[in-house]
């Protein structure tokens, strides 16, 4: 239908099928149609693409969201993130799923109907506890919402044919500021910006101080301008929309609401540094977007806004593709995300040379996330000065929150930078707050004391991820769940981080049971500072954050569970003696420990 | 200030380089020692070991991923490097399932000799006693994936010297394991042969020869002969071409 108005300049089309070969895709399918993905699948895979048995294999047991052994046709993974997580609730919701339909987590229910396991952070965080029910979310999950769900699994019924409002999404913008007030009107940006040349529409990136919004916060203009100047034929613009840090669900609003913005952002970027291929990498839990993206690329083409000689100007095009992920978090970081869009495992690498020079194919590469996009497109259509007006000296313009927790209404914020934290959490309605995790597990715990810090680039730096705790929460009960993520989407290429995530996790875990002494506590901070200062990437550097300032902040709700020894052993005794009181038919009181 | 032209200084001492060299390259060609595992010079540099960590220009880097710059000063036998190191050594050994005195590999396991190398008495961190498959399918070769530290150089050794692409790692986090390019997954369908590299460069006791237990005995073996710091000053691929 498509194809016979969109070709491209190299003669490819641009339908839903678009990038339909790669190796993510294929998979997908393969995973949609089997359940699972058996060796001989991947064999076929490999014989048919040309590509290493071994290299197929890897990606299939990189990406969460591909099996080798097969799920059921009804399968459910819940959120494990602190604000959409099944136990984010009064009720462990996934126990009472698995309990109703009699399943294990992670196993497949013998007759091959359900299954059912946790996934890290859907960023469905305002709209409750959530889930992806064979990869679609459903939102706003209690009890009640469960059991009908188990019924109408019992009955067989299609998810197609659930009620409609399970699946709702809504925006929620509830503060919106320079760039959500502003919409752009189609094309106008890349009108101003096609009156003069690159250099020009260059310097006005670079004039608005804008920078990076994923969190690190590179100067944008500075990032077009050297990939503009870096050496090779071929450029590329990469669009992250892999948001996978916990608590942050902006560019899921920004990918419903502002997707024309974003691609004319993408589109500006390829005019700067002449590129004339962008891709979109789509993180796997947000696929449901991907029809409404894929219309909204269509109308571009058609509008003669991608495609060949965009607006009329010969010898300027630009083609996006989407490109959908599998579930893993390490995609965000950009060299991985690089990777996976290779179709390999997403395991990051070396830097330098960062992905300017040497990024998509080893060519010069600009990877920015959604958010940054879309500010790009409104500097050039509305000017830098009313961008740079805004936010402070070193952050100008504004930052979208993604606000969720404790609070009366989670949704989007958008601040000029520079907002305290006790102004987002009085417009948000969050009372006795007792901390808030800003940007993700990755960023920092805030105590009460620090909420007149600022979000800045210069002060409290975020990607997003507002995540408010109040008094009700044992702060130790979300360190374990963070250390858990992070041994759990530690990608494992590095020994720091590979081993340290776990040896964290289970640290955590053993003061959290009680079974911890200040040796344990010693053990931590070392290890901490081994993890962020010798892993290989920004995963490893940023995963002991949130341990080391609650050890700072909050150092009491650790004392307080510690046991009074000196030393106690890693793994439970008693637990420990189980197998031999099964052999010996034992279970009285002196074949027990304690 | 001319003097600093194409030198690095590692823990004070001028050592000269070449365009192009990493601070691995360079300390490793002016017989200074920077522990690694990963790492064998003439294979592609991977930096996943994490042991070869230094202080450059007041930053943490990979020495054998990191270039060489001129009027570079490096940190590297330090305490503070020192003890990260021995900290990620017993992280490799509780990671896997790495028992010495019953290892055909003894004495000649960098593994254990970086162990000893850094003055590691015990290992520290609980055991993570993985269940990790063994594959003794190959008529001359054994994986015993319960020994891998995951360092991939069989997979670079196989990749880039035999041309044979037999080996890569898959699998996240804790997951990650050695798996063997063939659709059955298993060595003994690969074409790996007893002379090549990737057979032969295992730092540690995952990749075995069949039927050569002991030929040399236990004593005599090469770290118990000499000390890590010194046999790595004089690896390369090509003495290790049969």
């Amino acid at each position: 239908m498509l194809s016979q108005h969109s070709e491209s300049k190299t003669g490819k089309n641009t339908d839903a099928d678009f990038m339909a070969d790669h190796l993510l895709h294929q998979l997908h399918r393969l995973q949609q149609k089997h359940r699972h993905i058996p060796p001989q699948l991947i064999a076929e895979v490999a014989r048919e693409s040309g590509l290493p048995v071994s290299q197929v294999a890897a990606v299939v047991n990189f990406y969460s969201f591909f099996y080798q052994q097969p799920v059921g046709r009804y399968h459910l993974l819940f959120s494990n993130c602190t604000s959409c997580g099944y136990q984010s609730g009064e009720v462990n919701l996934l126990a009472l799923l698995c309990q109703r339909l009699n399943i294990t987590p992670g196993q497949m229910r013998t007759d091959g109907v359900a299954s059912a396991d946790e996934t890290s952070c859907i960023g469905m965080c305002d709209h409750g506890p959530s889930a992806l029910v064979n990869g679609v979310p459903i939102v706003n999950l209690d009890e009640d919402r469960i059991r009908q769900l188990c019924d109408l699994i019992a009955a067989n019924q299609s998810p197609d044919d659930w009620p409609a409002d399970w699946f709702q999404i809504n925006n929620h913008i509830h503060r919106p500021g320079l760039l959500l007030n502003t919409p752009l009107q189609c094309g106008s940006s890349l009108e101003k910006a096609l009156v003069g040349d690159a250099l020009l529409m260059l310097e006005s990136i670079v004039q608005s101080g804008l920078r990076g919004r994923g969190g690190a916060g590179f100067a944008t203009g500075k990032k077009w301008l050297f990939c503009r100047e870096a050496e090779g034929d071929t450029r590329y613009v990469v669009c992250n929309a892999d948001e996978g840090e916990p608590g942050t669900f902006k560019d899921r609003v920004l990918l419903q609401c502002h997707a024309d913005a974003l691609f004319e952002g993408m589109t500006l970027c390829a005019y700067g540094i002449g590129a004339e291929k962008g891709f979109l990498y789509l993180r796997g839990e947000y696929r449901y977007l991907l029809g409404h993206l894929q219309a909204v690329l269509r109308r571009r083409y058609d509008s003669g806004l991608l495609g060949a000689s965009i607006l009329g100007q010969a010898g300027f095009s630009f083609d996006i593709e989407i490109v959908v992920g599998a579930g893993a978090y390490i995609c965000g970081e950009e060299s991985a995300l690089i990777e996976s869009l290779e179709g390999k495992p997403g395991i990051p690498r070396i830097r330098p040379p960062f992905p300017v020079t040497h990024g998509y194919l080893g060519r010069p590469t600009v990877v920015n996330n959604v958010e940054t996009f879309i500010a790009a497109a409104h500097i050039i259509c509305y000017g830098s000065d009313g961008f740079s007006a805004v936010g402070t000296e070193k952050s100008p313009g504004s930052k979208l929150l993604s606000v969720s927790g404790d609070c009366q209404t989670p949704g989007i914020y958008e601040y000029p930078y520079g907002v305290s934290i006790q102004q987002v959490l009085d417009d948000c309605g969050a009372t006795q707050v007792q901390a808030v995790q800003i940007g993700g597990p990755a960023g920092s715990l805030v105590a009460k004391k620090d909420f007149n810090r600022r979000i800045s680039f210069e002060d409290v730096s975020t990607g997003g991820s507002f995540l408010i705790f109040n008094e009700k929460w044992d702060l130790l009960s979300i360190n374990r769940n963070f250390a858990r993520f992070f041994a759990h989407e530690s990608c494992g290429f590095c020994t720091p981080c590979r081993v340290g995530t776990r040896l964290l996790e289970n640290s955590i875990g053993k003061i959290a049971d009680g079974r911890g002494t200040w040796r344990d506590v010693d053990g931590i901070k070392q290890l901490s500072g081994i993890v962020s200062r010798y892993s290989h990437c920004g995963l490893g550097h940023t995963a002991a954050n949130h341990i080391l300032d609650s050890l700072q902040h909050f150092p009491g709700h650790i004392r307080n569970v510690l046991a009074q020894q000196s030393f106690t052993p890693a793994f439970d005794l008693d637990a420990a003696l189980e197998t031999a009181r099964q052999l010996t038919q034992r279970d009285d009181a002196d074949a027990h420990l304690k | 200030m001319t003097e600093t032209k194409d030198m690095i200084f590692i823990d004070g001492k001028a050592i000269g380089f070449m365009e192009g060299q990493t601070i691995m390259d360079a300390a490793l060609s002016a017989q200074v020692y920077i522990p690694h595992l990963c790492h064998y010079p003439g294979l592609t540099p991977s930096g996943n070991c994490r042991l070869c960590v230094v202080e450059a220009d007041g930053r943490k880097v990979a020495a054998c991923t990191t270039a060489a710059r001129e009027g570079q000063q490096i940190s590297n036998n330090t305490a503070e490097l020192n003890a990260a190191r021995k900290a990620i050594t017993q992280m490799l050994f509780v990671e896997g399932n790495h028992i010495c005195p019953s290892c055909e590999k003894s004495g000649n396991c960098k593994l254990q000799a970086m162990g000893y190398y850094l003055s590691m008495l015990e290992e520290h961190y609980p055991q993570f006693n993985p269940h990790r498959a063994l594959d003794a399918s190959h008529p001359d070769i054994f994986l015993d994936r319960g020994r891998c530290i995951l360092c991939g150089l069989c997979v670079r050794a196989s990749h880039d010297v035999d041309k044979k692409n037999v080996f890569a790692i898959a699998g996240r986090g804790a997951d990650a394991r050695l798996i063997v390019n063939t659709v059955s997954g298993k060595l003994g369908d690969s074409n790996l042969d007893v002379s090549d590299l990737a057979a032969n460069i295992c730092p540690v006791g995952a990749i075995m020869f069949k039927e050569h237990g002991y030929v040399t005995p236990i004593g005599e073996r090469i770290y118990d002969r000499q000390q890590i710091s010194d046999v790595a000053l004089n690896e390369h691929v090509r003495e290790e071409r049969r």
